[in-house]
């Protein structure tokens, strides 16, 4: 111990003390701050860099995925379109086929009734056709039986007989 | 770590289980020269003993490493007593500032002259002793200290030399890294790329979890002063040059008192508190705790002095003992193995330079943090 304070040297520890601190305060000016400002300078602008690359980044993706979500938005509206369109065809197409089954149903019910009056207008007709006939048969008889009775009989039932197979 | 542990284990393996042959074949060598160096100490009274043997050689030659000296050798010629080196001002407060250069010690040879003052480097410690002209030492019977006047001894050492031009060197360093910031749009260039990530390590990793982000920012200065300072000296310590700063007691002392400074200057009253009125403790504890705690404040600078110093100091003494070893040794073995451990070593003793700065930064900022740390005890009190 006593040796070791032995080493203590006062001018030693003078100069050394006014050399150290010295060298701390021209440092301080000259080397540690303008060293250290630089270094933080630096190591904010990466900082910011980085962050500015992770926010172009970011709203990279967002455009991305706006671009994507209209996309899809697109394909369905055009799939939903599509769609509409189908189902619109086939029903105008149903609708049409019933629609012109329903017009042929009524032109069919119309020709049918057409026929009908048709035939009951034949048929009225052929009555009074017959009803003439028969009227001149009846006059041509009367004139027969008029002038041959024997032959008058005989041509009434003669006429008959066609009317018959008339 | 920076070496595997393999070939280090292998090397001090081979060198330990060749270590008995070595001693065997030198014992007798020893005890006569020990002999011999006893009887010349014995017989040149007063004044101190010139080491003749390798052995002994080598021993003061780290003993006088590892001490300050006034003036720079960098090897000398023992055979024709040749220094090679340069010698560095003595300023001395004594009777008025007296400046003369040490070469008129003449390595501890001669009695330096200055304005009718004489003075004398003791051999011992590499100190300035007021002497006579004849240069008569009396020393303290049981201690075997000089009595001698010590004067006020302000001069440019090699310790002063050394972290003079560390400090020169980290001055120009740092602006010039802090300019190429300017020039080269915000990155570092040359040097600055070895020492920005330094800086950054202290601010990221040493400063701001031990003192907080709120905090931290006062105490950069001193962190990263520190932090290089210590470096740049333990490097210095491994070159050739034969500097050993960081080594000195002296050094490390100031280093820490600047840390115990501004560790208690700049405390809140939470530090206080909670060194003389513990929170969160029965009454009786805090009475208890209070000299405790204060004593850790003194203590805390002493430690991180301590480390620093006995770290720093082992380091070379153990190296340059290895280094010794390969001229005690004097075998193709021997000296082989010796300089392998002490290539290894050396490597070893890089790691610890930068560990060693490295502890004492973070153990600065732990107590600057503990210093400025916001506790909120207040609630837990009152369980």
């Amino acid at each position: 111990m006593e040796k070791l304070i032995n080493q203590f040297e006062f001018g030693l520890f003078f100069w050394q003390i006014l050399i150290f601190v010295g060298l701390i305060f021209l440092l301080k000016k000259f080397a540690w701050k303008p060293i250290l400002d630089a270094v933080n300078d630096r190591e904010q602008g990466i900082k910011d860099a980085l962050l500015s690359a992770e926010n172009a980044r970011q709203e990279m993706q967002n455009l991305q995925a706006d671009n994507q979500r209209i996309l899809n938005e697109a394909r369905a509206e055009r799939d939903a379109m599509l769609k509409e369109a189908r189902e619109m065809k086939e029903k105008m197409i149903a609708d049409s086929k019933n629609e012109a089954q329903a017009q042929g149903q009524k032109m069919i019910e119309q020709a049918k009734a057409a026929i009908e009056s048709e035939k009951n207008a034949a048929m009225a007709e052929l009555k009074s056709q017959v009803s003439t006939l028969s009227l001149s048969i009846a006059e041509k008889l009367l004139k027969e039986e008029l002038s041959n009775k024997e032959s008058q009989a005989k041509l009434v039932e003669k006429m008959l007989g066609d009317v018959k197979l008339n | 770590m920076v070496i595997s542990n393999k070939p280090l284990r292998f090397i001090l393996a081979a060198f330990v289980a060749c270590l008995p042959l070595m001693s065997f074949s030198n014992s007798e060598k020893d005890s006569a020269h020990v002999q011999t160096e006893t009887a010349h100490e014995a017989a040149s009274e007063g004044h101190h003993a010139e080491p003749t043997d390798v052995k002994s050689k080598i021993k003061a030659f780290i003993g006088h490493h590892v001490l300050d000296s006034h003036d720079f050798t960098l090897t000398q010629d023992d055979e024709t007593g040749k220094y090679y080196g340069f010698p560095l001002p003595v300023i001395i407060l004594d009777n008025g500032l007296q400046i003369f250069s040490s070469s008129k010690f003449n390595h501890g040879h001669a009695v330096a002259e200055s304005n009718g003052n004489y003075y004398v480097i003791n051999h011992h410690d590499g100190k300035i002793y007021k002497t006579d002209a004849a240069g008569t030492i009396t020393e303290d019977e049981k201690t075997g200290h000089p009595t001698n006047v010590r004067p006020l001894d302000f001069s440019i050492t090699k310790t002063v030399l050394s972290i003079f031009v560390a400090a020169l060197l980290m001055f120009w360093l740092f602006t010039s890294l802090a300019k190429s910031y300017a020039k080269n749009g915000g990155i570092a260039s040359g040097a600055g790329r070895f020492f920005e990530p330094l800086v950054v390590f202290i601010r990221d990793e040493v400063a701001i979890p031990n003192i907080g982000e709120k905090h931290h920012k006062k105490y950069m200065s001193y962190l990263l002063t520190i932090f290089f300072f210590v470096l740049f000296l333990n490097i210095f310590g491994l070159t050739p040059l034969g500097i050993n700063a960081t080594g000195n007691l002296t050094i490390t002392f100031s280093l820490a008192i600047l840390t115990f400074l501004i560790t208690n200057l700049t405390a809140n009253k939470n530090y206080w508190g909670h060194i003389f009125w513990m929170p969160g403790v029965p009454k009786p504890m805090r009475i208890i705790l209070a000299p405790i705690e204060l004593l850790g404040v003194f203590i805390k600078p002493f430690s991180l002095m301590i480390r620093l110093y006995a770290n720093i100091f082992a380091g070379h003494i153990v190296l340059m003992s290895i280094i010794g070893l390969m001229f005690i040794f004097k075998s193709w073995i021997g000296s082989s193995l010796s300089f392998g451990l002490s290539f290894a070593l050396s490597i070893l003793e890089i790691l610890v330079a930068f560990l060693q700065a490295y502890i004492f930064t973070m153990l600065s900022a732990l107590y600057f943090g503990s210093a400025v740390e916001e506790h909120h005890h207040e609630e837990e009190g009152h369980h």
